[in-house]
C-alpha cells in the first residue's frame, strides 16, 4: 500500500493518492508537467512536502535508507558507478530466471556496463531495484526503449510482482500500457492529479 | 662559509636585459606577448618592492597585531584565489567560506605548531619566520584545495545518475558519494606528491636555493627544506581532506538527498 497525503514540491501538488496493495496507478501528462519529479518527491529524493505512508513505515518516522528500501524507484535514466554489471548487485544467485523472463541473455551479469544498450540497461536497472523486495515500486517510463514483444515481457514480470502484493506506480506516454497494467489512472497537469476513468 | 653576496641595481637592470630580448623576440615573431610580458613585469617589480618594504617595516616594528593582520590578508587572498580557481562553485557564503576555512585551519595551524615547537624563535610570532613559513604553507595548501573541489564539483555533476541510483538503492549519501569523493582527495594530493618525488633531482626547491645562495650550508639549507616539505605536506592533506569533507555535507542533507541546486553554474561553457 502506498498512501500519499498532501505531496508538494515546486510547481506540484497538493497531492493526494493511495495505492492499493497488488496494484497499479498510471500516472500519465504531457512532458514537463512534473512526473519525474512526483515520483523523486515521493521517494524523498527532492525536498518537498506531505507525508507517505506504507503498510510497515512512515516516511517522516524512518530514516530515507529504511524508506527507500521499502520504496523503490526505478529512475528514466539509470545509473551505474562500477565497470562491470555484477559488481551494481548484492545477489545474483537467483537472478538467471528473472533475466530469461524478460528477454535478457543469461550472461548480462557478466558483461560491461559501457557495452550495454539502453534497453538492456533499464531492464537491469528493474532487477537490482528488485533485490531489496520492496513493498512500493516507482517506475519512470521502464519501458520506453524498448521493442512491443519486450515490453509484454516486463509487464508480465510487473504482474507477478503485484500478484504477490506489491504496489506499482508507474509513469508511462503509452495510453494502452496505462490500460493494460493499470487499476487506476491518473492525469498530471497544472500541478494536480486527476482520474482518467476507463 | 658565510659568504653573501649583496646585489646591486645596477645588476639587476643587466638581468633585466633578458626579458627585454624575450620583449623583441616577441615583436619580431609577432607573437603579441610583448604588452603581457610588459605588464607582468612591472607587476611584479612593483609588487616585489612594496613586500620588501613591508617585510622590512614589519620585521622592526614587531607588532603581533599586524603580523595577525597581515596573517589574515594572506589567508583572505589565497581563499579567493581557491573560489577564482573552481569552474562550478557551492553558491552563497560556502564557496568562499568552505576553502578559506579549511585552509586558514590547516595551514595556520600547522604553522603556529611549527613555529611554536620545531623552529621555535622568540617570540614565537616573529613575523621574520612566522610571514614566509606561512606564505609557503597557504601557497601550496591553496593549489590543493583549489584542484579538489574543483574536481568534485565537476564529477558530482557528471555522475549525478550514478550517485542518485545508490542513494535509491539505499545508500547514505557518504557511501553513495565516496568514488567521487576519492576522485577529488586524489586529485587534491597529486602536486604535493608529484612535487616531493621530484625534488632534489628534477628541481632544487627555490627556498632551499635561495638559502644556499645566500651562504647557508647545504645540509643546513636541506634540513630547512625538509621541515617545510613535511609542514606543507601535512598542511595540504588535511585542508584538501577538510574542504573536500565539507564541500560533500554541503552539496547532500540529512535526508541523504544531492543538493546539486547549491552549485553555481560553469564559468564558462566549453
Amino acid at each position: 500500500m502506498l498512501k500519499v497525503t498532501n505531496l508538494t514540491r515546486l510547481h506540484i501538488g497538493p497531492v493526494d493518492f493511495v495505492v492499493a496493495n497488488g496494484e497499479c496507478v498510471a500516472i500519465t501528462g504531457p512532458s514537463g508537467s512534473g512526473k519525474s519529479v512526483l515520483l523523486r518527491s515521493i521517494v524523498d529524493l527532492d525536498p518537498n512536502s506531505g507525508e507517505i505512508q506504507t503498510d510497515t513505515l512512515t516516511r517522516s518516522k524512518c530514516s530515507p535508507i529504511q524508506w527507500r528500501k521499502a520504496v523503490a524507484m526505478l529512475p528514466a535514466e539509470s545509473g551505474w558507478w562500477a565497470d562491470h554489471v555484477e559488481t551494481h548487485f548484492h545477489n545474483t544467485e537467483d537472478l538467471p530466471p528473472l533475466l530469461e523472463q524478460i528477454a535478457l541473455h543469461p550472461d548480462a551479469l557478466q558483461w560491461e556496463v559501457a557495452h550495454l544498450s539502453t534497453g538492456e540497461k533499464h531492464r537491469l536497472a528493474l532487477l537490482r531495484c528488485l533485490e531489496s523486495k520492496p513493498e512500493v515500486l516507482l517506475l519512470d517510463e521502464p519501458t520506453a526503449a524498448l521493442d512491443h514483444a519486450t515490453t509484454l515481457q516486463v509487464e508480465a514480470l510487473l504482474g507477478s510482482i503485484m500478484a504477490k502484493g506489491t504496489s506499482i506506480v508507474i509513469v508511462t506516454h503509452d495510453p494502452d500500457q496505462a490500460t493494460r497494467l493499470a487499476n487506476h489512472h491518473l492525469h498530471l497537469e497544472n500541478g494536480q492529479l486527476k482520474e482518467v476513468s476507463k | 662559509m658565510n659568504s653573501y653576496i649583496s646585489l646591486t641595481y645596477f645588476d639587476l637592470a643587466l638581468a633585466a636585459i633578458f626579458l627585454v630580448i624575450n620583449g623583441a623576440l616577441s615583436i619580431w615573431l609577432q607573437l603579441g606577448l610583448e604588452r603581457k610580458l610588459l605588464i607582468a613585469s612591472l607587476r611584479m617589480i612593483v609588487q616585489l618592492v612594496l613586500v620588501g618594504v613591508l617585510l622590512k617595516s614589519l620585521f622592526s616594528i614587531l607588532s603581533p597585531w599586524l603580523t595577525i593582520l597581515v596573517a589574515l590578508f594572506m589567508v583572505g587572498f589565497a581563499g579567493r584565489e581557491v573560489w577564482a580557481r573552481q569552474d562550478r562553485r557551492l553558491s552563497g557564503v560556502w564557496g568562499f567560506g568552505i576553502g578559506t576555512s579549511a585552509m586558514a585551519f590547516a595551514g595556520a595551524g600547522i604553522t603556529v605548531i611549527a613555529l611554536t615547537t620545531m623552529i621555535g624563535p622568540d617570540p614565537w610570532w616573529t613575523p621574520r619566520f612566522a610571514l614566509p613559513l606561512l606564505g609557503m604553507v597557504l601557497g601550496n595548501t591553496m593549489t590543493g584545495i583549489s584542484l579538489a573541489l574543483d574536481t568534485l564539483h565537476t564529477s558530482v555533476i557528471r555522475e549525478r545518475p550514478a550517485i542518485e541510483a545508490r542513494l535509491l538503492l539505499g545508500s547514505d549519501r557518504w557511501s553513495a558519494l565516496r568514488p567521487v569523493m576519492r576522485r577529488a582527495l586524489r586529485s587534491g594530493f597529486m602536486p604535493i606528491i608529484n612535487s616531493m618525488a621530484a625534488t632534489g633531482i628534477v628541481s632544487l626547491p627555490g627556498m632551499m636555493t635561495g638559502q644556499i645562495l645566500s651562504g647557508v650550508d647545504p645540509n643546513e639549507a636541506v634540513k630547512y627544506q625538509l621541515l617545510v616539505m613535511f609542514l606543507i605536506g601535512g598542511a595540504t592533506g588535511l585542508g584538501v581532506l577538510l574542504a573536500t569533507l565539507a564541500s560533500v555535507w554541503r552539496l547532500t542533507d540529512d535526508r541523504d538527498r544531492l543538493r546539486l541546486e547549491r552549485l553555481t553554474a560553469p564559468k564558462s561553457n566549453a
